[in-house]
């Protein structure tokens, strides 16, 4: 069978070798240079710009028809409000640049295709023109860039609430941990040398704060309306928290402290009802009814988004946004990292 | 063969033709004349084959780790056959295996494919030619650069076929992660590999970055001033000096990773819990990494970048028979991406917990990037207006070039506002953005090297048809691939994640994944009709006029050879700058550089 392969492919290359020969020779006794590009080359490629223009136009809008109902729905928390605003100004912004650059690039290249009739002019350079394509980007840019850093200065602020809610998310592979600072609201020091199994996050033991830690895993919770200030660490190496739904994200870097606030302004349940999220869950239901497995509701997550490692996909924690009496009921169910360490 | 070095730099002042006949009785082997040469011509084409077989590579991967993200669990046989029973069990990819195809994807791509193989051929190729010189300042270095290349590609390459696999921490390789045998196989031996690769790399890159701009600033042809440049030349000048003043910084970081993993240091690591018990190394930082390591990569987008527009740049005047717009101010912006090409690193590490102030800098010095960015564009758009377009191939290319680089550039805008990037820094709107505007432009930027000087390099020319087609295909694919990744990353979805459907948040984005893919492999087929026209064409194409595209440039005043010294009498004597394409007074619509200006002409450079 192998043979018959083999054999069947040597034939092919002689064929394909005596075709060519023919192509080749009929190509020299005609003595054209085939290379050269022609009229109806140049008329060809010059109206195929131009439909690629119609094409690719096109297929944006289909996009934005199509999946625009797929991307985050509204942002959940309140300096959220902040970038989404600005977001939606520069895909205004760069979404007209986009086609109108690219509508006179396709245009100019279907209009001016050669012909042999025809010469190009010399035009060298025009200051004037030069001037202005210098100057109009360099003012929008401005304009991108004092608000951007106007909002990056008001998010990154630290200590806006005097009595936050303080969260420490602590990260390995693969999985979340959070700390909530318990009754005295300070959190206890640590030592990645005191980890072990009764001590995943390496809580110092001597340490009289840390006994009304509190640790969670799998979800955590957090009260509508208050500013949560978050501290990241990692134990082993770089990972990232993201927080999708909140517009929020930090890297989590061993040997490191790093910390991200955002005050969220939407309930799980709000969410639940939010028309956007209610038709992205539709869709994903009925994928799941299809493939026979059992629908879900939404709910925030936070990701991992900094490569580390097999299982880097699934590294993940539910998180839940409710009203600060169903928080306080939650968080009074904890165990304390006291009782946790003394079992 | 050591006179090489001594007639280029003769040739420079003496237009003598006493050395043109000592070019004739020089004994060659067979080894001397293909494998250790000393010829840019033949270390030009050199680099183009190993980078092109370094780029189907990295190719087959993406499509291998394309099907495991639209059909997740699905059974590929041939991804067993390819990968093995340990990566690809069953033809199902392996999670860690998957690490691996991206990281090395990447790396090859980035690195052994737009950086080695982009200058590496046309720096080769053309700066001798372009400039008229005899060969580079140094062949023997220029030879030596090669086989540094081919060296760390093969370790690359070997790599892949070790028992734990190769790195698969990111093509970024971010210790710790990088630096843990523990957290991921790749960082075991496939590590130690890819660092040795890197570091040979470097090797390469500044013996080859050095010779290219002695021999630009040195070896110029009588007449030859610095505005009489091709944009090719400006191009690839500033783009060594770039990688001059990067690559060391990428070899030191390189250096200090090697010193944490094998000898005890702690550079990168502190406070670390892995493999069930605390490690003694304290006090490092691994952001340390991420500066050193960002200090080279983000030139090295413009390492990548900058050849690929001076190539356009040449083939759009050449192609549109009309000068360059705005000769200066492509220069100029050249010139000024290059430096602020430095100062914008801190780009990539916003969410890094890095000072917000800090980060403040880099969005200002980031966001200036744009403007001679737009100058550029708006120069070769206005090139075409009132042009005479010849659609060649490489003109194709071209266009589709300046298409990804605004359709990519714009998104660029919105990644380097630090605000903006909170939400989607690290996601699929990043791979979306620099697949398009670095990946698309640089790969287009090289298919359109290659058709135009392929007469140059092989003396044959390549099927007109067949790159008709293989550019169009891959324009609808490339954009089909790469433009709706846009959405997934708007949609939250999160970089380097093995499935996307192991947890039900983006199960409804399937479709999107699905078709992606399948653009993926329709572009890919459409590589499959340029290699058959590429190596077809290497040995049977047509013959070639010896000025094919009537072009200004020097390298198209020697004849359809590869001359030993590249031009067989005295050097070309350079009168005007390389744009003179339809000037009036002329009757045709080009006039080449060595045509001396009449008594009242002016030169189009000296504006």
């Amino acid at each position: 069978m192998t043979l018959l392969y083999i054999l069947a492919f040597v034939l092919l290359c002689i064929a394909l070798n005596q075709l060519f020969q023919v192509f080749e020779l009929s190509r020299d006794l005609r003595g054209e240079k085939l290379y050269k590009t022609t009229d109806s080359d140049n008329k060809f490629n010059g109206r195929a710009m131009l439909l690629f223009m119609f094409l690719f136009f096109g297929f944006f809008i289909w996009q934005v028809d199509k999946y625009s109902h797929r991307v985050l729905p509204k942002s959940a928390s309140e300096h959220g409000n902040l970038i989404d605003g600005l977001m939606d100004a520069n895909y205004v912004l760069v979404v007209a640049v986009f086609f109108v650059v690219n509508a006179f690039l396709f245009f100019f290249a279907w209009r001016y295709h050669g012909t042999k009739d025809r010469r190009a002019e010399y035009i060298v350079h025009n200051n004037k023109l030069e001037m202005i394509w210098t100057i109009v980007p360099a003012v929008a840019l401005a304009f991108i860039i004092i608000f951007g850093l106007k909002y990056w200065n008001e998010i990154m602020k630290r200590n806006v609430d005097a009595n936050p809610i303080k969260i420490e998310l602590y990260a390995k592979q693969f999985d979340w941990t959070a700390r909530y600072p318990g009754a005295d609201n300070e959190f206890g020091i640590d030592s990645y040398m005191q980890i072990d199994g009764s001590n995943p996050v390496g809580l110092d033991t001597t340490d009289k704060r840390c006994k009304d830690d509190i640790l969670v895993k799998n979800e955590f919770h957090i009260p509508v309306g208050r500013e949560v200030v978050f501290q990241f660490r990692s134990r082993d190496i770089i990972h990232s928290a993201f927080m999708p739904h909140f517009r929020a994200q930090m890297n989590c870097v061993p040997g490191q402290i790093t910390s991200f606030r955002f005050k969220p302004i939407v309930t799980t349940a709000e969410m639940r009802k939010d028309a956007h999220v209610i038709r992205n869950i539709n869709e994903i239901n009925e994928i799941r009814t299809k493939r026979g497995e059992d629908p879900i509701e939404f709910d925030y997550l936070l990701l991992c988004n900094k490569i580390c490692g097999a299982s880097h996909y699934n590294m993940q924690m539910k998180i839940v946004v409710e009203s600060e009496k169903d928080y306080n009921a939650w968080i009074a169910k904890q165990k304390t990292f006291k009782t946790v360490a003394s079992k | 063969m050591e006179h090489t070095h001594a007639a280029a730099i003769e040739g420079h002042n003496l237009h003598d033709h006493a050395h043109a006949h000592d070019h004739g009785d020089h004994h060659e082997t067979f080894v001397s004349k293909y494998v250790f040469s000393q010829d840019h011509k033949v270390i030009s084409r050199q680099f183009l084959i190993t980078a092109v077989i370094m780029a189907v590579i990295a190719m087959v991967m993406s499509i291998i780790f394309r099907l495991q993200l639209a059909w997740p669990g699905e059974k590929f046989a041939f991804i067993e056959t390819l990968m093995g029973r340990k990566w690809g069990k069953d033809g199902i990819l392996d999670p860690n295996a998957y690490l691996a195809l991206v990281t090395i994807h990447g790396t090859i791509m980035v690195f052994f494919v737009l950086t080695g193989g982009l200058s590496g051929t046309f720096s080769n190729l053309l700066i001798p030619y372009q400039i008229g010189a005899r060969d580079m300042a140094s062949g023997f270095l220029n030879m030596l650069s090669y086989w540094f290349f081919f060296l760390s590609s093969t370790i690359m390459l070997g790599s892949l076929f070790i028992e734990d696999g190769p790195a698969s921490s990111g093509w970024t390789i971010y210790p710790p992660l990088s630096a843990l045998p523990e957290a991921i196989p790749g960082s075991k031996l496939g590590m130690t590999l890819w660092l040795m690769s890197m570091s040979l790399f470097v090797v390469s890159s500044l013996l080859g970055s050095l010779n290219y701009i002695v021999t630009i600033v040195n070896l110029r042809t009588k007449g030859m001033k610095m505005t009489r440049l091709p944009l090719t030349i400006w191009a690839f000048l500033i783009t060594a000096i770039l990688g001059v003043l990067s690559f060391p910084v990428l070899f030191s970081a390189v250096l200090l990773l090697i010193f944490d993993r094998s000898m005890g240091t702690s550079f990168y690591l502190s406070d670390i819990y892995i493999g069930g018990k605390p490690m003694e190394q304290v006090g490092g930082s691994p952001i340390l990494f991420e500066h050193l390591f960002w200090f080279l990569g983000h030139p090295e987008v413009y390492i990548v970048l900058l050849p690929a527009l001076g190539i356009t740049s040449e083939i759009i005047a050449t192609n549109s028979r009309k000068p360059i717009f705005g000769y200066r101010a492509m220069i100029g912006s050249m010139l000024a991406i290059g430096f602020l090409s430095f100062i914008v690193w801190g780009h990539h590490m916003f969410m890094t917990g890095m000072n917000p102030f800090l980060g403040s800098v880099f969005v200002f010095t980031t966001l200036l990037i744009a403007i001679p960015s737009a100058v550029k564009a708006f120069n070769y758009i206005t090139t075409l207006w009132k042009g005479n377009i010849q659609y060649t191939p490489a003109m194709l290319f071209s266009i589709g070039l300046v298409s990804s680089f605004i359709t990519g550039g714009v998104t660029g805008i919105i990644l380097a506002d630090s605000t903006l990037d909170i939400t989607i820094h690290d996601t699929y709107f990043v791979v979306a953005h620099f697949h398009i505007v670095m990946g698309l432009s640089a790969i287009f930027g090289m298919f359109a090297g290659v058709y135009h000087w392929f007469p140059k390099m092989f003396l044959r020319m390549m099927n007109k048809k067949l790159g008709y087609l293989h550019f169009w295909m891959t324009f609808l694919g490339a954009y089909g691939v790469f433009f709706p990744m846009h959405f997934l990353g708007m949609s939250g979805v999160p970089r380097r994640y093995y499935t996307n459907s192991n947890f039900p948040l983006f199960d409804n984005l399937m479709d999107i994944n699905q078709f992606v893919t399948m653009c993926a492999i329709f572009a890919a087929l459409a590589q499959v009709v340029f290699l058959i026209n590429f190596f077809y064409s290497m040995f049977r194409g047509e013959k070639p006029s010896e000025n094919p595209w009537k072009s200004n440039t020097l390298e198209w005043t020697n004849p359809v050879a590869h001359i030993h010294g590249n031009w067989p009498g005295a050097l070309p004597e350079v009168h005007r700058w390389p744009y003179d394409y339809s000037k009036p007074g002329h009757t045709e619509d080009f006039v080449p550089q060595t045509v001396p200006l009449a008594h009242d002409e002016h030169d189009g450079g000296e504006h």
